[in-house]
């Protein structure tokens, strides 16, 4: 699977698509492969301020559990219910299961484009 | 995201195996074993409904012979060996001086005089460090090899798994019973093969050479590709065995634990005279031992893992064990020691999941078990 140009990617595995001020989260198809089976998802309360870098929530595997890790600054402006309660989808369909929508207010330096990232994964 | 360094790691005869069938690759017990290859839910929903092929050939085997061989048997594990014929097996415990476990293990009897223990990979070494000497002190006729390189194993799980392998092999599979053993031929090779396995399913585990480790594996494979039998890891084995409520050593007990708290009374020999720990456990037996070791269902949408801790009444009364989501039953489950006299099915209890406390409640085990 590529890595959609028009997202920006962190060292832990998450991709956030901004669009002016707003941005979409989610994990990519990296993550969702070292995970496996994806079976639980747990999801900040809307209108939580995140710094970049903060633990927004957590997905759970059938083996193991894994943080969620905010890639920018910002407010959460909605949260992706429909995948909390199918999330499995996350495995079929990683780039389009975004998990919270934020209105982003910072920290979007260092950041890395499809071409670092998919580099880091090799 | 620890990486593996599988330089240092042991391989088993199947590794290049899965390489090929582009396992995802793991260390587990000094070896670098396959945890998953389509992934631990279809291998999962395989075995419970075809069948599925594992190789378990990191697990270790320690053969006792001699005249005295039973009486070292005898002394160094719970069950009663002396109630096995030649080609039976019998689930048991090899005991410390505490009546906790050195390992957990299945006792294959060869012969009159000629005994073989499977044992758990991480706990070779121990084990036959501790079974050598404790063999010596019975005296008599008697001693301890460790074979584990001598034998791949490989096991092949699921409703599919008799019509399988008896495509491969003369040995009458129907005429053996669970728990009994035989040797024959599987594809040309020649194999033990026992009616035994870690999934809650019916289905063989076939004790290979190694050198023809490969061959008998896909044969096996390719026998079974029409009836859906797939590559199966070490994940899919972990949700598999905790759906049927079989104990992992390291997890669900260890040479902490007693073989009374782990709720296996059924695998002690009440009637023995003596075996290393009898005394505890025949105590606890009688009194009661402080906590047990019990099924439980989280009530709330979490999932328990090993080391989470327990509460009752805002006090801490346990700890979890085992736990994940069943790709089968589909349900949050697990084990966890609570205290005796909480353990009663029905009984609610909290579990602290990341700093959130989140009911569960004890449940009879298994959670799973198959329809005849």
């Amino acid at each position: 699977m590529s890595y959609p140009a028009d997202f920006k990617y962190t060292k832990d595995h998450e991709w956030v698509k901004i669009d002016g001020a707003n941005a979409k989260v989610g994990i990519t198809d990296y993550a969702q492969k070292q995970l496996g089976d994806v079976v639980y998802l747990e999801l900040p309360q809307v209108g939580r301020t995140l710094k970049k870098g903060e633990v927004f929530g957590t997905i759970e595997s059938v083996k193991a559990v894994s943080e969620l890790y905010s890639p920018v600054d910002g407010e959460v402006t909605e949260i992706h219910s429909d995948l909390v309660q199918h999330p499995e989808t996350v495995n079929k369909d990683p780039h389009g299961s975004w998990m919270i929508a934020m209105k982003v207010t910072g920290g979007q330096d260092g950041l890395l484009d499809s071409g670092a990232y998919t580099d880091l994964t090799k | 995201m620890t990486q593996a360094t599988p330089g240092t790691l042991k391989k088993t005869p199947l590794h290049a195996r899965h390489r090929a069938l582009g396992a995802r690759m793991v260390e587990f017990g000094g070896w670098d074993m396959p945890v998953e290859y389509s992934g631990i839910v279809d291998e999962h929903m395989a075995v419970r409904t075809r069948g599925g092929l594992f190789d378990v050939s990191h697990m270790g085997e320690i053969e006792i012979a001699g005249a005295d061989a039973l009486k070292a048997v005898q002394h160094i594990t719970s069950n009663d060996a002396s109630r096995l014929a030649i080609n039976q097996i019998q689930y048991s415990a090899l005991t410390t001086p505490q009546g906790t476990f050195v390992d957990d293990v299945l006792t294959y009897r060869i012969a009159d005089d000629h005994f073989m223990l499977v044992v758990n990979a991480s706990n070779i070494v121990k084990d036959f460090h501790w079974i050598a000497a404790h063999v010596k002190e019975v005296g008599g006729d008697a001693a301890a090899v460790n074979t584990s390189s001598r034998y791949a194993l490989i096991a092949l799980q699921g409703p599919v798994a008799k019509d399988v392998l008896q495509s491969l092999t003369g040995v009458d599979l129907s005429a053996m019973k669970y728990y009994w053993f035989g040797t024959g031929e599987v594809a040309g090779v020649r194999v033990t093969i026992s009616r035994t396995g870690y999934t809650g399913e019916d289905g063989f585990e076939v004790f290979v050479p190694p050198s023809a480790a490969e061959r008998v594996w896909d044969a096996i494979l390719q026998a079974g590709k029409s009836a859906g039998v797939i590559p199966a890891g070490l994940g899919a084995r972990d949700t598999l065995r905790l759906e049927a409520s079989m104990r992992l050593y390291g997890n669900d007990m260890d040479e902490t634990t007693t073989v009374v708290e782990a709720d296996l009374g059924w695998i002690v020999g009440w009637k023995k005279d003596e075996f290393l720990g009898h005394d505890v456990l025949k105590r606890q037996k009688a009194e009661g031992a402080p906590r047990k070791l019990v099924g439980f269902e989280m009530l709330e949408r979490a999932i328990a893992r090993h080391g989470y801790d327990a509460y009752i009444g805002g006090e801490k009364a346990g700890v979890v064990t085992s736990g994940t989501q069943t790709p089968f039953l589909k349900k949050a489950i697990g084990m966890a020691y609570l205290p005796t006299d909480r353990t009663a099915p029905g009984t609610e209890f909290e579990v602290d999941i990341r700093g959130r406390r989140l009911k569960a409640a004890v449940v009879p085990m298994p959670f799973y078990k198959r329809a005849k």
